[in-house]
């Protein structure tokens, strides 16, 4: 069987920290990572491999740099990596994102996709339902566990308030959740092997798809405005009867968008 | 597309197993205010089967103008394809210029479907929803990078602009029976070969015990509660801001709650948006797990206390007396 992992270059997010007097985002010195769901997914079908000889292509769509992540994901002991990158994909919101990657996944043999859930610098759980839908083919998102079998995969899918098991026919994609495995760490030949093999880069001239469907043109929303939550030192302290504390919490509570 | 053509609220009313979600209430509250800013309908749109007149009822007392019941019985359990189905057909359909889904592992599975589907931008998880004066495009306003930053986001050229709303932000409407609104039936024929995803087996089961690593709000208890009961009472606090319980060492020596719960230095690192300390003093070693949170409000009634040091909001007061009046203040801000 032919699994693809789709995997994102994420900056560590518990790693970034506020400039405490200007508000703004501290980026430097911040690490880039596979996104945790993802590398779940990766892991996930390494078993796979391991167990039954599948396939594993891993491919992502990121900036040149994002070519660190896919090397991570061969010395981890993926067959083969795709980069797809180029200026034209840039700027694309989640809409646009899926299409570009399910175009270049149309070029690919395959019989399961595996997207982690959710980014964690964007956390929209939007592009692997979004590469399905493009694709017209079911997918399963929240799965904590999964079973192959010969034309089918048997998944937990993880509710608030409980679980389903589902079986789904090839081909179809499921989104993966960080719990449910522990992703290997890279081995030592791995790491070695992965800096001599190829990382196959694709751009816009490698994959049929409609220009009006990459890229900040081909994404329908826009960001108008962005701002941080403010600064940490400006904190106030009151000294106040109980009701006025409450209400000056719930008061700032409201402006932080928290209820 | 015709953006002109596109009128109205749409608030997608998430049920499990008939029962409508409290989401879809709190989707119609602030689909309400919306609504009356844009002078345009509020429509409730349920998917299920043997929907009822009351269920109906239940909406339009909440707010909503119009009710769209999608009844078939391959609509029973949530499934992707057959929702999404029913949803593109009703959305098609009606021209909606905005959809609301609660942002839950239904919304957030349903809404990229659809929206994808339909071409159009979908928001995720937002915590703010408002109009612009000038375009009257829906403003969608969302935490991201790990909820350093907030951003707002605009779908200014396809239609409906969509969004998934975080659950227990919004505020629901008072319930008003004499509200009127129409119900109508929407016909649309979920067939067998939409069913392309075969349940072997569900469970319901309340969500096993959380990490409070993973908690968006903590309520963290201190020694300044003076006894275990009062740490109790925090947990009804914690579940009004959708969140979990913490503590300091102190209370986890004293034996007033589990060591799982413990935040600092030997316990656990955390970073909630909103870390709420009660009667916590603020050692340093209890500060070193959770310095980091979004948004940190003390209450202690000694203001040399060091926790002020930390916090955005320092209230000096007696705790226990400030607990059950927080708890009523929610209780206002949620109903008005």
């Amino acid at each position: 069987m032919k699994i693809i992992v789709c995997i994102k270059q994420v900056p560590d997010t518990t790693e970034v920290k506020i400039n405490p007097t200007t508000g703004t985002l501290i980026r430097e010195g911040v690490p880039s990572i596979i996104n945790p769901d993802d590398k779940s997914g990766l892991e996930a079908a390494l078993v796979l491999k391991e167990q039954q000889g599948a396939h594993v292509t891993v491919l992502s769509m990121g900036p040149p740099q994002a070519d660190l992540a896919l090397r991570e994901a061969l010395a981890m002991g993926a067959d083969q990596a795709i980069l797809l990158s180029d200026r034209a994909f840039g700027g694309a919101d989640t809409w646009a994102t899926s299409s570009t990657l399910a175009a270049a996944i149309r070029k690919l043999e395959w019989d399961l996709i595996i997207c982690g859930r959710q980014a964690i610098d964007g956390d929209t759980a939007q592009v692997g339902p979004q590469i399905a839908e493009h694709l017209q083919v079911p997918h399963v998102s929240y799965v904590t566990e999964l079973q192959v079998g010969e034309k089918a995969i048997e998944v937990k899918r993880k509710f608030e308030d409980g679980w389903q098991r589902l079986r789904v026919q090839f081909p179809c994609l499921i989104t993966t959740l960080k719990d449910m495995n522990q992703a290997r760490y890279m081995s030592m030949a791995g790491i070695y092997e992965a800096y001599k093999r190829e990382v196959k880069v694709w751009g816009l001239a490698d994959i049929d798809v409609d220009q009006a469907n990459i890229g900040l043109k081909g994404s329908p929303t826009r960001v108008k405005a962005s701002y941080t939550k403010g600064t940490r030192s400006a904190g106030k302290v009151y000294e106040v009867d109980p009701r006025d504390g409450a209400r000056i919490i719930v008061e700032s509570l409201k402006e932080k968008f928290i209820i | 597309m015709n953006i002109s053509e596109y009128r109205g609220v749409m608030v997608f009313a998430e049920q499990r197993r008939g029962e409508i979600q409290k989401v879809a209430f709190e989707l119609l509250g602030a689909g309400r205010g919306i609504a009356d800013t844009l002078q345009e309908p509020l429509i409730a749109v349920l998917a299920g089967t043997y929907l009822t007149d009351a269920q109906a009822a239940s909406l339009i007392a909440h707010g909503a103008d119009r009710v769209i019941l999608v009844d078939d019985p391959r609509l029973g359990v949530y499934m992707t394809e057959p929702f999404t189905k029913a949803l593109t057909a009703v959305i098609t359909a009606e021209k909606p210029g905005i959809v609301f889904f609660g942002a839950t592992t239904i919304g957030r599975d349903l809404a990229p479907r659809v929206s994808a589907r339909l071409k159009t931008g979908l928001t995720a998880d937002c915590t703010a929803l408002a109009i612009d004066d000038a375009s009257r495009n829906l403003l969608m306003t969302r935490p991201a990078f790990g909820g350093n930053i907030m951003a707002t986001i605009i779908c200014p050229e396809h239609r409906p602009q969509m969004s998934t709303v975080r659950p227990g932000v919004m505020r629901r409407l008072e319930a008003d029976t004499a509200r009127t609104g129409e119900t109508v039936r929407f016909a649309c024929r979920i067939e067998a070969a939409d069913v392309n995803v075969e349940i072997l087996e569900e469970v319901v089961q309340k969500e096993e015990k959380k990490n409070i690593e993973d908690a968006s709000v903590l309520v963290a208890g201190g020694r300044g509660l003076g006894n275990p009961e009062n740490f109790q009472s925090l947990q009804n606090l914690a579940e009004m801001l959708g969140g979990q319980v913490a503590a300091s060492r102190a209370v986890v020596d004293a034996g007033w709650t589990s060591q799982d719960k413990q935040v600092g230095q030997t316990g656990k690192t955390v970073r909630p948006d909103l870390y709420l300390a009660c009667g916590i003093s603020g050692m340093i070693q209890h500060v070193a797990g959770m310095e980091e949170s979004g948004f940190i409000v003390a209450v202690n009634k000694n203001k040399d206390a060091p926790i002020f040091a930390y916090a955005d909001i320092g209230i000096v007061t007696d705790v226990n007396r400030l607990l059950p009046a927080l708890q009523e203040e929610l209780n206002r801000a949620r109903s008005v």
